[in-house]
């Protein structure tokens, strides 16, 4: 399968500062490819990088088989971007917005006008589509911007994070909306601050930090090698933080962290390693005030692959970043 | 397709988004009609009774061209302002990842504020006529005299347009064109004689692309009352002048301009 998507050692400066410090990325035909990283770890750079926005300082992409450098206009010919914040005129309506798109890929005035209702009906826009986009909500909006993105039905599309300050309904929405389109073909790049969005819409997820991917492999895979779940316990009296630590420590990966009255280790079976430890738990008489698995989280992730917390990331070339 | 009309069709694209705005903001509008209104009114009645211009014509008849100057000049800030506000805006990373033409941003905006001239330039006519001046000319003179103000002002936009690029938000532009427009609108013979001047000020009045096209519109409306224009080439053929000056405008400013665009917008 041809890479739809290839970059080799993407390298972005501004200023001192250090964006991209040699990314490499393949997306093949037909699959998603998340770009998973926390704010300021390079990946909206490298999506304007790939989508022509910006030129890179060294290395080089092809989107579709053509450069972004030599032919930057080749490549907005066959992909569609739907940014971060949300690419639309507030003056104009949901439909002007998508005629106006359609008509500067070069289509007739007529087929952008069919191409603006039909997106409108399959985004549910439909009763929107001619008010002003001003008047949309924060997830109608996205949902326009994508709609524009996918106006001339381009084989590569570059989201990103398209879910970023929804909440939780207009998220799935659009993940719905996401799926139904890789479903029909196109190959998808998208970035993302969450591990669930990765791990629900991609084939493949590249974590990035620093401005260079620190690891790749399935949503399952990475997930193995942050130390997959999670039991965390919290016990009612301080006296029993030992018990809890030596109990849990039988099922525990790595080591098992204490914070205050609340122990937490990864675990390989969670399932199993939960009912075993409320069992033992039980029999010491341990006082349990809360008990939960946990599914690894991005800042899991981070902190596994890199030794820091997500948030506490920032981009520059004097952080450590493990081999 | 060629670039050039590849940069027209979608400039034309841009502009006519550029002027649903006038749909959906109508204040705007109000403002570009109400200040030129304003202008001729308060220059025809504050400073009507204190100038008296040379020759057989009252200053109300001489005032007119040179608000009509005054007013598409100032209304390049506009320009200056609109694109500083698209960069700004998410729709520029739209319009950036579209295989649409590199100027057509510029195009689109330098064209929809022609439209604006045009409906500026109507209301203070109008006024104009109410308050007393008159078309003394024939039909085809007035309406060259509107198309070289027009002209004028689209060589104007793209000055502001570079400007508009360079800073970081839309209101520097307004600060930073009244610096320039302001000098050259006054410094020149819209609101009074060329030969209230002395020195160099006389000098530059006299080749001051704002004084040409205003003498051109006199003479064009017949506004002058029969006095000769002042002795300079200049203003002896305001006409060619005024179009050289449009040329050069033209000249330095698209490719500035566009290249100021290619920068901004690949950072």
């Amino acid at each position: 399968m041809a890479d739809m998507i290839r970059a080799e050692g993407l390298v972005k400066h501004y200023k001192d500062v250090v964006a991209l410090a040699g990314l490499d990325l393949s997306v093949p035909e037909g699959t998603v490819l998340a770009l998973l990283g926390p704010n300021g770890a390079g990946k909206t750079t490298a999506v304007r990088c790939l989508a022509t926005l910006l030129v890179p300082d060294g290395g080089s992409a092809t989107v579709a088989g053509v450069d972004v450098v030599a032919d930057p206009r080749g490549v907005r010919r066959r992909i569609g971007l739907s940014g971060q914040y949300a690419a639309v005129d507030e003056y104009l309506t949901g439909y002007e917005n998508l005629t106006m798109v359609g008509r500067l890929y070069g289509m007739p005035k007529k087929r952008s006008q069919e191409r603006a209702r039909e997106l409108l009906d399959r985004f549910d826009l439909v009763d929107a589509g001619d008010r002003p986009s001003k008047t949309y909500s924060g997830g109608m909006r996205r949902r326009l911007d994508l709609a524009g993105a996918l106006v001339a039905a381009p084989p590569v599309l570059i989201l990103d994070e398209p879910t970023t300050g929804l909440d939780v309904r207009a998220r799935q929405q659009m993940w719905e909306v996401i799926r139904e389109l890789v479903g029909s073909g196109t190959t998808l790049l998208l970035t993302t601050q969450y591990l669930e969005e990765a791990d629900r819409l991609a084939d493949d997820i590249v974590v990035i930090d620093q401005g260079r991917a620190i690891a790749r492999g399935t949503a399952d895979e990475l997930k193995a090698q942050t130390g997959g779940e999670r039991v965390e316990v919290v016990v009612a009296q301080a006296g029993d933080v030992e018990t809890v630590r030596r109990l849990l420590g039988v099922h525990a990966l790595g080591d098992v962290q204490v914070d205050d009255r609340s122990v937490g280790a990864a675990v390989r079976d969670g399932t199993a390693a939960l009912r075993r430890l409320l069992d033992d738990l039980d029999t010491e008489g341990v006082r349990v005030l809360d008990v939960g698995l946990r599914r690894p989280t991005l800042d899991d992730v981070f902190l596994s692959l890199t030794g820091h917390d997500a948030d506490t990331t920032t981009t520059g070339d004097d952080a450590e970043v493990p081999a | 397709m060629s670039s050039t009309t590849q940069a027209l069709t979608d400039g034309w694209v841009v502009a006519q988004r550029n002027l649903v705005k006038i749909k959906r903001v109508p204040e705007v509008l109000v403002f570009v009609l109400i200040s030129p209104i304003m202008f001729v009114l308060l220059f025809a009645y504050v400073f009507g009774g204190a100038i008296s211009p040379p020759g057989a014509v009252g200053y109300k008849e001489f005032l007119i061209a040179g608000i009509f100057a005054q007013t598409v000049v100032f209304g390049a800030t506009f320009t200056g302002a609109g694109l500083a506000e698209d960069m700004q805006k998410g729709i520029i990373d739209r319009f950036r990842s579209l295989p649409m033409s590199r100027t057509a941003v510029l195009v689109g905006r330098t064209t929809s504020d022609v439209v604006y001239n045009v409906l500026s330039l109507l209301f203070m006519a109008l006024t104009g006529l109410v308050v007393g001046w008159r078309i003394r000319g024939s039909a085809g003179d007035a309406l060259l005299a509107f198309l070289l103000l027009l002209l004028f002002a689209y060589s104007v936009s793209w000055i502001m347009a570079w400007v508009g690029l360079l800073v970081p938000s839309p209101d520097v532009v307004n600060n930073a064109s009244f610096v320039v427009i302001f000098p050259l609108t006054f410094v020149s013979n819209a609101f009074v004689p060329a030969e209230s001047f002395d020195g160099v000020l006389r000098t530059f009045v006299l080749y001051n692309p704002v004084s040409t096209i205003t003498q051109a519109s006199r003479e064009l409306f017949g506004n002058t009352g029969g006095q000769p224009a002042p002795d300079a080439w200049s203003m002896q053929h305001p006409v060619v002048y005024t179009l050289a000056w449009v040329v050069l405008i033209l000249a330095v400013f698209v490719p500035l301009s566009v290249r100021q665009f290619k920068a901004a917008s690949s950072r």
